[in-house]
């Protein structure tokens, strides 16, 4: 930079200005600027410039703000053509949105507390809205007012059921041999490796073939569930069904809730068989018992009210796998990220709640004689 | 940018074919037709979305389609595309959206690339906008952010697929304003897909008309003349809005 006369300085700009390249910064200018304090105009020659793009522009237009700042009057005069229509092409626009989000402050705790009590509101009133929703279409499919298309319901019955069996069956095939093997090296110390059937057997069957089978279909079916229904809102899938006048509720929600429930049950009872192998397995293997002598303590140990238990068990927890996957995907914003959101959301909630339900159940289940 | 004798479909469906035309460096070059043409579709060949059944697109003299993948990306980086609904990338800031590519292909400072990014959004009407999601913004500012990120590397060529719809005719004009300025002060050259005639009329120096019913171009030239003097009807009644005079 160079003067010329009293109070007017000339910026020199040569040689190649690209993105392609490095460029100098801003800061350099400030510098040259503030080395010259008396200055109240600023030239340019671009006399030795060879080319240049938007890096050239961008200077420029910063450079222009640094001198408004200062008090500075900048001369375009000897810039490029193409460059002042560029500058004055980006200040003809309206600049609606300055300031932006950065201008706002942080909230403060309590704000924070607050919006974040409102949120828990919002989110409970959503959640209840979406189950009386949910009884009210429940309702309409027994008076066989419900709309929706059979063809959804058995797809994904079969999406969500036989799909499913392969890895239903080998997580409880694994399960299995893991309640084996705890249960020989305990049992193995008083010569009751035979009880490894008992163990194996009860326990798959009460709870843990219902709940294995729900946390697979948790992040198996659910997350696909919040997914397609968030992937539909987005696209405005489910505002054109609204506008149709077909409930959103009864058309996505009701066959994925009836696919569930009855799938569920059907693939606890396939877990149910696979554990009770993983068992068999390592208690002939490991623990030296016939495979007979095991299935015969199996048969013994099991009744009736333990299988009840595990159907109840899988129905509710089917249940609560369909309505996490379709609350979140329904609860879904209009963004590629909010659908992950809603995908992650699903699973969580459901397995979350999964866990509560087998609890209750559980104490529910000794308290009318169940166990 | 040559394209010699394209042919274009998805699966076994024949879209268009026998394609043959020049693209002249700091043109303003129009991909018209009617719905369903295969306009779009040329533009996925032309930016290297989408390999033609036959045929070569020539860049600068290099063939596009005949490179290995890791060189036909260096080709492609000379290419800016703005799409049809923005395309913007939903977990990331507008100005994020538009840094990315600087922060790949450049050796700027950040301050630098925030104030390119910056001078984009002015470019298209939205300053102060940087730090919103595309979530937050309306379908037609999408759009026009869309048309800052393709701006972001100043490509030799830039492509558009339906600038103008969607967008208030201020927005549109203002669009069409900021093609021809960025043609005439960087030289780039554009490519725009659109039936909006009169967008056409404003901004085009050649065009090519793409025909849905012969699945082959019918005409090349610029827009006005074809109007005029076109000798095939379906041109002429496409540019003169169903009128073939």
């Amino acid at each position: 930079m160079h003067s010329r006369e009293a109070g007017s300085a000339t910026l020199a700009l040569g040689g190649s200005w690209r993105l392609s390249q490095r460029l100098p910064r801003l800061a350099r200018a400030r510098e040259l600027l503030d080395a010259a304090p008396d200055t109240t105009a600023l030239d340019f020659d671009t006399a030795a410039l060879t080319d240049w793009d938007s890096g050239l522009v961008t200077f420029v237009a910063g450079l222009e703000h640094l001198c408004g700042v200062r008090g500075i009057h900048c001369r375009p005069d000897g810039l490029p053509e193409g460059l002042r229509k560029l500058l004055e092409l980006a200040r003809a626009l309206p600049q609606t949105g300055r300031g932006g989000h950065a201008m706002q402050p942080a909230p403060s705790f309590i704000s924070r507390l607050g919006s974040d009590a409102l949120d828990l509101i919002q989110s409970t009133g959503e959640i209840m809205a979406f189950f009386g929703e949910g009884t009210l279409a429940l309702r309409n499919f027994l008076l066989g007012r419900a709309r929706f298309r059979r063809s959804d319901l058995w797809l994904i019955m079969q999406e969500s059921g036989a799909d499913a069996l392969p890895i239903v069956g080998l997580v409880s095939f694994l399960v299995g041999i893991i309640l084996g093997y705890i249960g020989d090296q305990q049992l193995r110390q008083f010569g009751a490796q035979i009880y490894i059937a008992d163990l194996v057997g009860l326990a798959t069957v009460i709870q843990m073939g219902a709940l294995v089978t729900a946390i697979v279909l948790s992040g198996r079916t659910g997350a696909a569930f919040a997914a397609r229904i968030g992937t539909m809102q987005v696209n405005e899938e489910i505002d054109a069904l609204r506008t149709l006048g077909i409930s959103p509720m009864e058309f996505l929600v009701l066959p994925r809730m009836l696919a569930l429930i009855a799938m569920t049950p059907l693939l606890a009872i396939y877990a149910d068989l696979l554990g009770i192998l993983g068992g068999a397995f390592v208690g002939t293997v490991v623990g030296g018992l016939t495979l007979s002598a095991y299935l015969t303590e199996t048969q013994l140990a099991i009744g009736w009210n333990h299988i009840i238990q595990g159907l109840i068990a899988a129905t509710v927890y089917g249940a609560i796998v369909a309505a996490s996957g379709c609350l979140r995907g329904m609860q879904c914003g209009r963004s590629a990220a909010a659908v992950g959101q809603a995908t992650t959301s699903a699973v969580v909630t459901s397995i979350v709640f999964i866990v509560i339900a087998a609890a209750v159940l559980t104490i529910l289940f000794d308290a009318v004689g169940l166990s | 940018m040559r394209i010699e004798g394209i042919t274009l479909g998805y699966g076994d469906t024949l879209v268009q074919q026998d394609l043959s035309f020049d693209i002249r460096c700091g043109d303003v070059f129009v991909i018209m037709g009617g719905s369903g043409c295969g306009k779009s579709t040329l533009m996925r060949c032309l930016t290297g979305l989408l390999a033609p059944w036959a045929g070569r697109v020539l860049l600068q003299g290099e063939s596009l389609w005949e490179r290995a993948p890791a060189g036909r990306s260096v080709l492609m980086r000379r290419n800016g595309v703005m799409y049809q609904s923005g395309a913007l990338w939903s977990s990331m800031t507008l100005e994020e959206n538009i840094c990315l590519p600087l922060e790949q292909y450049t050796e700027l400072a950040p301050e630098q690339m925030r104030a390119i990014a910056e001078y984009k959004l002015a470019l298209v009407g939205l300053a102060g906008y940087g730090d919103y999601y595309p979530s937050e913004i309306s379908g037609g500012m999408r759009k026009r952010v869309g048309v800052a990120r393709a701006m972001a590397l100043d490509p030799d060529t830039l492509f558009f697929d339906e600038p103008s719809a969607g967008l208030d005719p201020i927005s549109a004009r203002r669009l069409d304003e900021l093609i021809l300025e960025l043609r005439d002060s960087l030289g780039t050259t554009m490519v725009v897909v659109t039936h909006e005639l009169d967008s056409i009329f404003t901004i085009a120096d050649d065009s090519v008309f793409l025909d849905a019913e012969t699945k082959t171009m019918l005409a090349t030239g610029n827009p006005r003349e074809l109007r005029a003097a076109s000798p095939v009807v379906r041109v002429r009644a496409f540019l003169n809005r169903g009128d073939a005079g």
